[in-house]
């Protein structure tokens, strides 16, 4: 789950005129980066369609897919309540501490869906606080499980109903106050506005944050298996992870991989023909209606409520167990392979985050200096693996290998790299590679654009080659883009759970595999520390939007 | 390179973006030294010629080459920092995290230190900023920011330095000073420079000569005097400076038309042709005539001068400069007559002509 996936619906930016008319061998470097970042796709498609016939598929893939419509569903019904109504009842109305709670509302995206779905277990399961209290009331018959389909649907809407929230509010706050007058002045009332005008226009950024919401769902194979819900991602690492089988397992991902286009597909449709980008005008538009009394006070209780299951008393709980375990044990409450095991989430995390970076400034650097459309697009392509669901990635991950094996056994390399079967770190930061790209280049180059061609232009003129430019002019000036892309990246990978689940070599453990495994065998209270560390660290991209979000507001303060 | 090899040459070059032709043909040569103004429409082709010779676009066709040295033709082609070309932009371009000094040292790095300093020293006297050397960018003014940028496009020596509109970032007042402070420091270094404007004024005070493009062709390269007096085309004519255009004949090397006879035209004795004749404001004269059939249909107040717009019989209008204690209201019955002297530009179609159409 990623905080930076939330592209603002709007104008594409139009490709810029590059300045200069490109260097091969920049512009070569930008095709190999797009070939690497699309192979591991165009692997799972191929290979899906040559080896169709062959792959004896598991038992059970029909309920899979009928759960996974399920879990899409259930989840993007749960977010768009959930996440459109605290949007809708923050912007349009002021209760107490509406101020507050207005950008709050977007820490349970610090909240990853694996460890929030184990502290709802031990909370709500059957040998839980409540169902215990609960008997004490009513009596030994009260007695059910959570471990099931509405109960991730539950846990997954509460961990992503942020996504929704954030394009909905960003919708909500941008459309142009002409438009809410103008149905005002023709006789609508503001319920009615409301429905017939402000809703529709809102549509796109809904079904934009639904996207990133059902984007999620489905590349989630870790907290679906505490509820054992069985969705297809969870039949591509059952598959691969019991039984190696690789034409199976590509065939399911590429069954996943439909899913995605089918959402992306979804998307689009949602979004029609019609262009909703509102330019500007002034009027007082949507005006926000101060709710007085036990109405205000309920409004702040719902976005306290929604504050409370996806943050609050989770880490609550988290901090609660940390603290009795470190009570119960002193000696042994941080766990001697904790320290190996955040080593390997730094070190892995690290090398990602350089790599993305390393590659997001060649990109950008070979657009500016010019290598026309066709760079462009080479560059915007290698942002698609954010979209494309874990599952996919990891199998397209192996099978890349698997033919880079063949290839150097062909060239008389005995057993290839040696990287297929066991897994290994190179899969994993290749996978993340894949997947973290899009964040670090959208950073690197939103600073890319800030810099004036006339810039990189001067110093040419001024005998600085490709590199010199680089070096001397725009790698000063995008620092700040830089710093941000490579803290996402880091913070991304060390929460990312599914690929590394599937591609880690025996004996690799990050921490976010150790908190899975720990929750998985019901050790919460071992879970508890590793799973705070996971969340401090996730809370760093949050306070990034959060100040994005403070800034549109005191902008909107300034121009109303 | 000799003395008279020139310091920027274009040789039929053409560039085209998809379907658009953005310059074609362009011929042009540029002598060490000379200043030199483009000026046309927007999208003429200034901007593309100034991105050829700088090495930014690679041309089509043809040939750019830069103090003897080709660095564009079919086969060769010089990236932009391989060139001997400065830049000076609109929006200045100074690198914002590089003091002034630094800045204009940014293309002599390769020089040994002391030489670099010497270097700097010198342009940053030359523009008159010695004080703001260790200054940022954003603490100097448009006008200070200018002159660095002119100080940074100098310093490696430039065989042709490109000014693309340096000056329309600027305010009114500022902007005379600055440009005569530019030119005074290009024409001090004897530097070749090519000058982008959409400033009319600009053009014809500031260049040695001016080289007015539209549709990405050269209409005209030529010396100020000449372009306005003797403006090649029909658009060179309205473009620079104001003309109206009237029906004419010429008749035994006498000029007719509407307004009786203009001028007599040498050397054009035996013909009897049907032309069109360029009538500035300056060359139109007015005199009151109750019994005139042309009519003053508008009056504008320009200060030291009135503009007076006259409708002839015909219906076609003519304007007029009148010195400002001069101002016949809009309904004043006016003769009209040309200032005693002048030898008009004449049409056939689009393009002037000099000698007798066959």
């Amino acid at each position: 789950m990623t905080v930076t996936a939330a592209p603002v619906p709007g104008p594409r930016t139009r490709a810029r005129r590059g300045a200069g008319s490109g260097r091969p061998a920049w512009s070569f470097v930008t095709f190999l980066v797009a070939l690497v970042v699309a192979s591991p796709v165009i692997a799972v498609v191929v290979d899906g369609v040559l080896n169709g016939r062959e792959a004896t598929m598991p038992r059970g893939l029909g309920g899979m897919v009928v759960t996974t419509l399920l879990l899409m569903t259930g989840v993007g019904l749960g977010t768009l309540v959930v996440g459109g109504g605290l949007a809708w009842l923050v912007t349009a109305y002021r209760f107490p501490g509406r101020d507050v709670l207005v950008w709050l509302l977007v820490l349970p995206l610090a909240m990853p869906a694996y460890i929030l779905g184990f502290v709802f277990l031990s909370t709500f399961d059957a040998a839980g606080p409540v169902q215990s209290l609960l008997r004490d009331v009513l009596g030994d018959a009260v007695a059910f499980s959570v471990r099931s389909l509405p109960g991730a649907i539950v846990v997954m809407s509460l961990s992503l109903f942020p996504y929704v929230y954030l394009m909905a509010r960003a919708a909500l706050v941008e459309q142009s106050p002409t438009t809410y007058d103008a149905a005002r002045s023709l006789g609508a009332g503001r319920r009615r506005a409301f429905w017939r005008v402000v809703v529709p226009l809102a549509r796109p950024s809904l079904a934009a944050g639904l996207a990133i919401v059902m984007m999620e769902v489905l590349t989630d194979f870790a907290t679906v298996q505490y509820f054992g819900v069985k969705t297809v991602s969870v039949g591509v690492y059952l598959v691969w992870k019991g039984s190696y089988d690789f034409h199976a397992a590509t065939q399911i991902s590429a069954l996943v991989l439909v899913f995605a286009v089918a959402v992306l597909a979804g998307e689009r449709l949602m979004r029609g023909r019609a262009r909703f980008t509102q330019r500007g005008g002034r009027g007082a538009g949507l005006p926000a209606e101060r709710l007085t009394g036990a109405h205000g006070w309920a409004a702040t209780l719902a976005c306290l409520l929604a504050l409370a299951a996806g943050f609050v008393v989770p880490v609550i709980r988290l901090v609660g167990w940390a603290v009795a375990e470190a009570r119960a044990d002193p000696e042994a409450f941080v766990d001697e392979r904790f320290g190996e095991y955040l080593a390997n989430s730094l070190a892995v995390a690290a090398i990602a985050a350089t790599g993305c970076v390393l590659l997001s400034l060649v990109m950008s650097h070979a657009v500016r200096i010019g290598g026309g459309r066709v760079v462009g697009s080479a560059a915007s392509v290698t942002t698609f693996g954010y979209a494309v669901p874990g599952a996919v990635v990891g199998i397209g991950v192996l099978l890349v290998f698997a033919w880079a094996d063949r290839a150097l056994e062909a060239l008389g390399v005995p057993n290839g790299t040696g990287l297929l079967v066991t897994g290994s770190v190179l899969g994993i930061l290749y996978a993340y590679l894949v997947r973290f790209l899009a964040p670090a280049y959208q950073a690197v180059d939103a600073s890319f654009a800030k810099i004036a061609p006339s810039m990189t232009l001067s110093a040419m003129s001024l005998g600085a080659g490709p590199l010199g430019v680089l070096s001397r002019v725009h790698l000063p000036l995008v620092r700040p883009g830089v710093a941000v892309a490579l803290v996402l990246v880091t913070i991304d990978a060390i929460k990312e759970l599914p690929i590394v689940l599937l591609l880690r070599p025996f004996g690799f453990t990050t921490v976010a595999v150790w908190v899975y495994q720990l929750a998985a065998e019901n050790f919460w209270q071992k879970a508890a520390l590793p799973a705070l560390v996971i969340v401090a660290a996730a809370t760093v991209p949050v306070y990034v939007l959060f100040r994005q979000i403070r800034a549109t507001d005191r902008r909107d303060a300034r121009e109303r | 390179m000799s003395a008279d090899t020139p310091a920027l040459r274009l040789d039929k070059v053409t560039k085209r973006y998809g379907a658009t032709t953005a310059a074609r043909d362009l011929v042009l040569d540029v002598a060490p030294g000379e200043l030199l103004t483009l000026i046309g429409p927007s999208g003429c082709g200034k901007s593309t010629t100034l991105r050829l010779v700088a090495g930014l676009d690679r041309p089509d066709e043809g040939c750019v080459s830069i103090a003897g040295e080709t660095v564009a033709d079919g086969r060769r082609w010089q990236p932009p920092e391989k060139r001997r070309v400065g830049l000076v932009f609109q929006e200045h371009a100074l690198f914002p995290h590089l003091t002034v000094a630094r800045n204009v040292a940014f293309g002599i790095d390769r020089l040994p230190r002391g030489e670099q300093r010497a270097r700097v020293g010198e342009m940053l006297d030359l523009v008159r900023l010695g004080h703001l050397a260790k200054r940022y960018p954003h603490e100097l003014s448009g006008g200070e920011q200018q002159r660095v940028a002119l100080a940074r496009a100098l310093a490696p020596r430039p065989a042709v330095v490109l000014l693309d509109e340096p000056f329309s970032s600027l305010d009114e007042t500022l902007r005379a000073q600055v440009r005569a402070e530019t030119v005074g420091a290009l024409r001090e270094t004897g530097t070749t420079a090519l000058f982008v404007t959409h400033d009319q004024t600009e053009a014809l005070s500031t260049g040695d000569r001016v080289v007015v493009m539209r549709d990405g062709v050269i209409e005209q390269a030529d010396t100020p005097q000449a372009v306005f007096e003797s403006p090649a085309t029909r658009f060179v004519a309205s473009f620079m400076g104001d003309a109206d255009f009237l029906p004419a004949h010429v008749h035994d090397a006498l000029l007719t038309s509407e307004i009786g006879v203009v001028s007599t035209v040498p050397g054009w004795g035996n013909v009897d042709v049907d032309v069109e004749v360029v009538l500035r404001p300056h060359e139109v004269a007015l005199a009151p005539d109750p019994d005139a059939r042309a009519e003053v249909v508008a009056v504008e107040y320009h200060g030291a001068f009135v503009l007076h717009t006259v409708r002839l019989a015909s219906g076609s209008t003519l304007r007029s400069w009148q010195t400002h204690a001069v101002r016949y209201p809009a309904g004043t019955r006016v003769a009209v007559s040309v200032v005693p002297g002048i030898r008009p530009t004449l049409l056939v179609g689009d393009h002037a002509v000099s000698e007798p159409p066959r």
